[in-house]
Formats: structure tokens, sequence, C-alpha cells
């Protein structure tokens, strides 16, 4: 068996457990303790802190609260994540670690409540271990934006994890944790899932509470878990979705147990947008892709060809609704309250002007600045309104698609990782990144990305599933056939060895 | 030929929700405490929080919209409106824009006797800012949030109102009934209720508006009455000079007597509104709808004709009792009790009225009338006191002694006579002694009365009024010195 033991100095911990239900079996019966498991997990964060996946931790207070759930486990509590590590995103509100969207405007804060998603982690037995590296403020698709610097692909360093969660990513693939959340507003932890050969998942809009979520674009973002496989990610889910008075766009609507999800049948229907294969697909992603249909038709489906005829709209519709909704929730940041504020300012207007210019990065500006112009007067009807009326159409699109068949599989990103810089100083491709990502998110659909295997690199490159909205089981059934049939993805190498 | 002009007013009215919580999270809502003592992640605009809409906010303003007539959006929308100022934790406030809950009502009220109506364009939801203080030569601004996320509603009129005394009197009428249905505590002078007016000109006869200019913060009845009447004497003035009216906001100075440029508009102000993300569609049920309507209380306009029509009050006395803080709810609870209608208003109109005057009393929302010391004058101790009267128990003069009385203490009426002895002597025996003792004391008076100075039947009354130290029943001591002096016994 494969081990991902690494002692530490102070406490020698051997922790084989290889899923998230393992663990915490393992904590539950009493043959681990969550202390050595979270001992282990942060020597092993240690080990890999070169790939540059974590950026705030508190080990004293980790283990603090992995002591604390061993009494809760000693006290007879049955708890469904009894002592799993679980690395939480920096744009997740966590009390007494700070929480900084990886931007100097948040440097230091430190929120005063906890966001709901990680409350009933927490709940369940879970220990956050840490915060993890991202694009600035979830502006990017490859980490690149992050005020604390890259973090790296630990398939190959010189690759992006992709973004914007690219920690989270990284995290997991890396081994460090078997668990951690991201938040997906376009494709922020399907992409970065893909590139780094891990199980990625973006619940329907209104499953997961965004109380505690730093807003980049309220309609359009979604927590959800990267995990090393399936079984996991629906673990997650169950122990997080399900209604919040905290959050009016959270859903009433029931939400599976992690039994059903993992009872899923295969669908019988798999539906493959035509516009999605049209142009240019790399052929790698292309082999991968076909892979995956093959195996879904192996375990019984039947492969149906749909329309999304406005896709090609995708792209340009999220980039005017998140960016309007950005520049909106990014008001807050004044200097005014908390976080940063420009120490040369000599007014009010001066003090807004150097803290948002020097506060924020160049991305977050620009992103900024595109949604103040497209709510402004004069161009709203032409730009906000219009990229409205698309967003219906494709739900409607998708609805219809979803009269045909009982999911859509497509590429997660058009290729497997690219090179740090390689798009970096060119926006418009960068945000192509996120092309078969996105309608997810303007529709609200439940999408996850699965892996289906190397390119002949070596390069993870993993597959998008998508289903109707708050058809999650649905969902499960299709990413567990993949999954089946294509098999578990290993750790990549250089977390899958001995220590180095 | 001299040109005439008439005025053209609108108003807008933001009133506090009287609620206990803030609209959008269950942070308290509170006067008076520390700065920025009551404030919550979400009133603080802190990142991550989210806007929970408050049940109990909507239901005070759909009590507002249809106590106004509104037509009550099933579906409406809040949107947000972006601008920067430190007292906006969020970088904007949440409003409603395009899609508000109430359109199209209408107000009625009166000035001096004469009918009036005004339309009410629009009531919607939003939540009040926080409040900045600027410390003269200061390098900084003190920022309370306290204040941050209170409901608020915009009531914006048609411009339709035309005089200062039709403003003065629509903003009266509002005030009045947004109080009587229990959504707001009617105190302008806290800012739980603000009005701003628009005031433009133009000849008479013209049918399109002149150039509007805001008067902002107009924090009291008279106030606003002076501001309005001062901007349309100053706008008519500048037009007749030859000047031109700007589009720019202006404050009333109130030792100057003038409003003051506070600044100009260059076109309108861009908020960006957009639809409120973070909020779903606000949807009212027919069900909700008809429980504020059947749970409305009496409307002032209703109440003053009830009290002409069925208790026989005059309009003066009706008007009265319906524009003061709590006196209709008072002369109902003691009219209740069995004491006449009319007592009771003069009580109100007099005794009471006078000590609020003198500050010796106060009217508080959901108490009543209160004393400095915390004593209360509650209907049922009026009603008392009348009774006291009515049964001859002590004379007029007596009870207003008692009411003083009531003032400092929370003993009953019928305790405060006996303890000060103020109950009326209505004895015929002792009376007959107390005067046989007068007229035997002012022999003289008595012969000249009955030599025809008849005049003195008014000295000799007094006389014995005083001889019983005023306790004496006024009717019985009237009888019987006529029946002693006329009579001959």
């Amino acid at each position: 068996m494969r081990s991902w033991f690494l002692g530490s100095s102070t406490v020698e911990a051997k922790v084989a457990e290889q899923t998230l239900f393992e663990v915490a079996e393992a904590v539950r019966s009493g043959r681990l303790t969550a202390e050595a498991v979270v001992t282990s997990a942060l020597a092993k964060m240690e080990a890999t802190a070169s790939l540059g996946a974590f950026v705030h931790v508190d080990r004293g207070q980790a283990l603090a609260d992995a002591r604390a759930i061993d009494a809760r486990v000693a006290a007879g509590e049955s708890l469904p994540l009894a002592g799993v590590p679980v690395a939480v995103k920096d744009n997740l509100c966590t009390e007494g670690l700070e929480t900084s969207c990886a931007s100097k405007m948040l440097g230091g804060f430190v929120a005063t409540y906890e966001a709901t998603a990680v409350v009933r982690l927490r709940a369940a037995g879970a220990v956050v271990i840490g915060k993890t590296n991202m694009d600035e403020f979830a502006m990017g698709s490859s980490g690149e934006t992050s005020v604390f610097g890259r973090a790296l692909n630990p398939w190959d360093t010189a690759r992006v994890p992709g973004g914007s969660s690219s920690g989270s990513a990284v995290a997991v693939s890396s081994r460090a944790v078997l668990a951690s959340l991201g938040s997906d507003t376009g494709g922020s932890i399907r992409q970065p899932a893909s590139f780094c050969g891990v199980v990625g998942f973006k619940p329907t809009y209104g499953r997961i509470s965004r109380r505690g979520l730093v807003a980049f674009a309220s309609s359009l973002d979604q927590i959800g878990p990267f995990t090393t496989d399936v079984a996991d990610a629906a673990l997650l889910f169950s122990v997080m979705a399900g209604q919040d008075g905290g959050d009016m766009t959270t859903s009433d609507a029931p939400v599976p147990t992690v039994e059903e999800l993992l009872s899923a049948p295969a669908p019988l229907r798999v539906g493959i947008p035509k516009e999605y294969l049209a142009e240019g697909l790399d052929p790698e992603v292309r082999g991968r892709l076909d892979a995956a249909l093959e195996a879904l038709r192996a375990e019984g489906a039947e492969v149906v060809e749909v329309s999304l005829p406005h896709s090609k709209y995708a792209v340009a519709t999220y980039y005017i609704l998140a960016s309007a909704e950005a520049s909106s929730n990014l008001a807050r940041f004044d200097g005014v309250r908390y976080g940063h504020r420009d120490a040369d300012a000599t007014s009010l207007i001066d003090t807004y002007r150097r803290t948002r210019t020097f506060g924020f990065g160049a991305e977050v500006r620009r992103r900024i600045m595109l949604g103040t112009f497209v709510l402004s007067a004069g161009y709203y009807d032409a730009y906000y309104q219009r990229a409205q009326k698309v967003r219906s159409v494709f739900v409607r699109e998708f609805e219809a698609a979803f009269s045909k068949c009982d999911v859509l599989l497509t590429p997660t990103a058009p290729t497997a990782a690219f090179k740090f810089g390689e798009h970096a100083e060119d926006p418009l491709t960068m945000y192509l990144a996120d092309i078969y990502t996105i309608p997810a998110n303007l529709a609200g659909l439940p999408a996850m990305s699965v892996p289906a295997g190397l390119t002949a690199a070596g390069l993870p490159v993993g597959v998008q599933l998508l289903a109707a909205p708050f058809a999650e089981k649905t969902l499960f059934g299709a990413a567990l056939a993949v999954e089946r049939r294509l098999g578990k993805m290993a750790a990549p190498p250089s977390a899958s060895g001995e220590k180095p | 030929m001299k040109t005439q002009y008439e005025a053209v007013i609108g108003l807008e009215v933001h009133a506090q929700l009287g609620t206990r919580s803030k609209i959008f999270s269950r942070a308290a809502v509170t006067f008076g405490e520390p700065a920025n003592a009551v404030v919550n992640e979400v009133c603080a605009g802190y990142p991550g929080s989210l806007p929970v809409l408050q049940r109990e906010a909507v239901t005070l303003a759909l009590r507002a919209g249809v106590a106004l007539g509104c037509n009550i959006r099933r579906r409406s929308q809040f949107a947000r409106k972006n601008y920067f100022y430190p007292d906006l934790p969020k970088g904007y406030q949440i409003s409603q824009f395009d899609a508000p809950l109430c359109e199209g009502g209408e107000l009625r009220f009166e000035v001096a006797g004469e009918a009036k109506r005004c339309g009410i364009t629009r009531i919607h939801m939003e939540e009040d800012t926080g409040q900045s203080s600027h410390a003269a030569d200061a390098p900084f601004s003190l920022i309370d949030l306290n204040r941050a996320g209170t409901g608020l509603i915009e009531i914006v009129s048609e411009p339709e109102l035309r005089t200062a005394e039709e403003a003065s009197a629509y903003f009266k009428e509002l005030r009045a009934i947004l109080v009587a249905i229990g959504i707001n505590d009617g105190v302008l002078a806290n800012g739980s209720m603000r009005c701003d007016a628009n005031v433009s000109v133009r000849p008479v006869g013209r049918e399109a508006f002149g150039t509007k200019v805001e008067v902002k913060n107009l924090n009291s009845f008279k106030f606003l009455r002076e501001a309005i009447g001062y901007e349309i004497e100053r706008q008519i003035a500048e037009l007749e000079a030859g000047g031109t009216i700007y589009q720019e906001t202006r404050l009333w100075d109130d030792a100057k007597k003038q409003t003051i440029m506070m600044r100009r508009k260059e076109g309108s102000a861009d908020y960006r509104y957009f639809p409120e993300p973070d909020l779903p569609t606000l949807v009212v049920s027919e069900a909700w709808l008809a429980e504020v309507a059947a749970t409305l209380p009496e409307l002032p306009a209703q109440t003053r004709a009830r009290l002409q029509e069925v208790c026989g009050l005059s309009a003066y006395d009706a008007g009265v009792l319906v524009a003061t803080d709590g006196f209709a709810a008072f002369f109902d609870g003691a009219v209740a009790l069995g004491a006449a209608p009319k007592s009771v208003t003069n009580w109100l109109n007099g005794s009471i009225l006078a000590a609020i005057n003198a500050r010796s009393l106060s009217y508080q929302g959901g108490v009543g009338f209160v004393t400095s010391a915390g004593h209360r004058i509650l209907p049922a101790a009026i009603a008392e006191l009348q009774k006291l009267v009515d049964d001859n128990t002590i004379s007029s003069t007596a009870s207003r002694t008692v009411f003083e009385k009531m003032l400092t203490t929370d003993a009953a009426p019928s305790e405060i006579v006996e303890r000060e002895g103020l109950r009326q002597v209505s004895d015929t025996g002792a009376i007959d002694a107390i005067l046989d003792e007068v007229l035997a004391a002012n022999p003289s008076e008595v012969e000249r009365y009955r030599g025809g100075q008849v005049q003195l039947f008014g000295f000799l009354v007094g006389l014995a009024m005083k001889a019983s130290k005023g306790k004496g029943d006024p009717k019985l001591v009237n009888a019987r010195l006529r029946a002693k002096l006329d009579g001959g016994v």
C-alpha cells in the first residue's frame, strides 16, 4: 500500500488511510487519534511547503482542535468526518485564522465569525489545518495573481495548478490533506481539479451556504470540495449542503444522503454538446474525453448529441455579470474599517484612491473597472441587461438539453496544465481557460471534474460532468461510473514516492 | 404685466421601521447606545456577510402601503445603490429601484379646513446608513454604525403640492398615519422620520416644471414650512432678476433663516443600480397582505370622523386629539370606562396638554403619559377623577388640585382626595352652620342685599366657600344661601 507517512520530529504518526471514510472510521474506532492524523497532515504540509499550497496555518490551534475532536469521540459522538484534516481556501471566513483572499487588501484580516460551510465541517468532526493559496479575490485561472506568490502543480512544478482555488487543489493533489474547500465562480474548483488530477465538485447554486465566503460574484459563487475520489466528494457535500438561515439564496430542497449519492446508478443517457467539440480542442484532452465516454457506454449509457447553440457567448456573458457584481462586492474594501489602508493618503477621496489602487492587484482592478463600466448609466442596457438576457437563454438551453439526457459530458478545460507565464500577459486567453466551466455557473448547475487519465507528457486531464439543478444524485452516479471504469487517479509521483 | 408664479413641491420622506431588529440581520435597533455597540458583521459590511431580510420589516412596510392606498407588488426586488461614503459600510445601500414594494397611493389632508389630496408615487424599502461626525479642525471623521442597517421606507410623493403650508400639512398627516399604524415613533428630532423637499417654480399656466432644487434634512414641521417658503421666494426672485435656477442640493440654515447651497448636481449621480443578487425576489402572498389589511388600526382621518360623528366632538377638538401623540387612544380608553367624551377632551386639551407643554409630562409610545419621575397618567385615573366630579365628591376646582398631585404620586385620585381632605361638603346641616356664621358676621351686607343690592349674593357665596376651605358644594351653598336670604329663614 502506498503510504503518505512522514514523521515529524516531535510526534511519530503513521497514517496510511487513503480516503476520508477510512480516516474517520479509524478515528471513530479509536485505532487512530485525531491528533495523530492532524500531526501527520501538518508534517506532510511542511514537507510539501515548497508547492506553496498553504498561506495561513496555526499548528497549535489545529492540534488543539484535533484533541477536542478526540474528546468528542471519547464522549461517544459519532462524527462522519471524525479527525479529518481539511484545508480551506483563503476566501472562506475562519474564526481566529486569517482570511486574506490572497490580497494585500485583506492582509492580517481575521474574521469575527465563521463560514457556515466550515461550521458544518467542524460540527461533523473535521479539523481545519490551514488556509490555502488562491488567485487574489478568486480572480484568475492559474493561481498567479496571489499576493503570496504562486502555488506549484505537483505533477510538474513548472506548470500552473489552475485557479482560482490553486492551493486547495495542490493541497489534495500532493496528499498533504485528503480534502479541501474551494469556491467556484466560473470554474475555480473544476479547472484546478483537472490540472492537478483530483476530483473537484461545484454543487447546484443554493446548495451550500455562501455565508462567510468573501463574495466575488454573488449570483455565481458556490463552495465545493476537492477530494482524491468521488465518494469523498459525496461525503463532504452531504455534510455541508442544505438550507441556511444565514444565506437567503440557499435552497430548501432535500439534500441526498451520502448513501443515496454513492448508490446512484450510472446514467442511462449521456449528452455531448456538439458545440464543445467543434473548435480546435486539444487532441489529448479529446482523447481523455473519449475514454470517459467509453466508460459511460460500458456502464450502459446511451450517448446522445445535444446542442447548446449560444455557448460561444458564455465567456463574454460571464465576464460582464461576474465583473459587475464584483465591482459592487469589492466596494467595501475602502480602507475605512478593516484590512489595508494607505498610510500616505491626505483626504477621504485620496484614501479611497490610494488604498484601492495599491491594495488590489492588476487583475482585480481590471475586473472592478470592467464591472463599473458595464453598470454605468448609458451602458447598463447594452452590457449588463443584455448579459442577463443571455444568461436566461443558457438556462433554457440547458433545460432543453436535460430533457434529452441525464448528464452532460464535456472537457473540464481546453488543455492540461499550462506553463507559468504562458497566459499571464494576455488576460483574454487566460479567460478562455474557463470556457467549458462557466456555463454551469451561469445556469446554476451542479458540475464535477473527474480525473480521466494522463497526457503523453504525464499531466492529468479531467472531464466535466453536468446535471440538471439539484440532480446531484444523477451527477454522482455518472461520476462514480467514470471513476469505476477509468480507475482512481494516483497521486503525482512527487507525492507518492518516499521522502525526497 | 408682472409674471405670477406657482411652486411645485414633492416630498421624499424617510421613515425608520420600528422593528426590534435591523432590516437585514438580527442586530438590535436601539437609540442612545455607545457608538458602534449594536453592530454585527452584516451591518458593518464585513467580508462574507450576507443580508437576511427580516419579515417584520416587510410587514411594517406593507402596513404603510395599505394605509396609503398603494398597489402592493406581489413580487418586488431589492437593488444595490452603489456609492462610496465612510458611513456606508458595504459601498452600496440595499434599496429598491425599478420594482418597489408599493406604488400609486394617495394621501388626503386638510389645509385651513380645505380638503386636499396628493398622490404617492411609491414606497420602497431600504437600509439606513451609519452616521458620520466631523469635528472641526480634526484630521479625521468619526463613524458610528449603530444606525447602519436599520430598516427604512422612503415615501415619495407626486409633485402635486403647491405651497409650503400644503407641504407641511401633508407631512403632518403622513406622520400621524405612520404613528397610528405603529410603524414609526414619529420623533422628528432624532431622525426617525426625515424629509427632503424638491421645490421648483414656474409661471402660472405653464405645464413644464422649472428646474428643481432639493432641500434636505427638514427635521421639523417649522423648518419644513420656513425652508420651502424661503426657497419659493428665492427662486422667484432669482428668475425675476433674470437669473438661472441650478439643479442643486440645499440645506436649511435655521439661524440665518435661509437655504444654503450644499452641492450642485452636474447631471444626475450614477448609482449603478442593479438587482441585489444576495436577496431573492420578495414575494408577498395574498394571505400575508390580507393579514396586514385586517390588522390595520383606524387611520387618523377615520378617527377624526368618528370623534365628531359618534362622540359628538367639534372638528377642532377631534383635530387636536388626533394630532397629539397618544391623545386619541387615551380618549378611547377613558370613554370606554364611562367618562363623558366632552370631559375627557377637556382633561386632554386642558390639564394634560398644559402638563406636556410644561414638560412635567411626556408621551412615550407603548407606555402612555409619564412624568419624569415615572408616574403614569392612565385613562382609568382620569375616568375615576371625572367620576368624582360628576358624583359631587369633589368640586371641579378640587379636581384640578388632584390632577396636580397625580403628577407626583402613584396614588389613585380617590386616595388623593382623602389624603388631602378634598372631599366636598354636601351636608345641608354643615353648610347651614357655615352660612349662619357668615350671615351673622356680616349683618350690614345682609341688610344691603335685602335692600336690593343683589350683586352682594356672590360676595357672600365667596365668603362661605372660603369658610368651608373650598370644600363646600357650590350648588348647595348657592341654594341654601338663597333660601336663607330670600326665604327669610
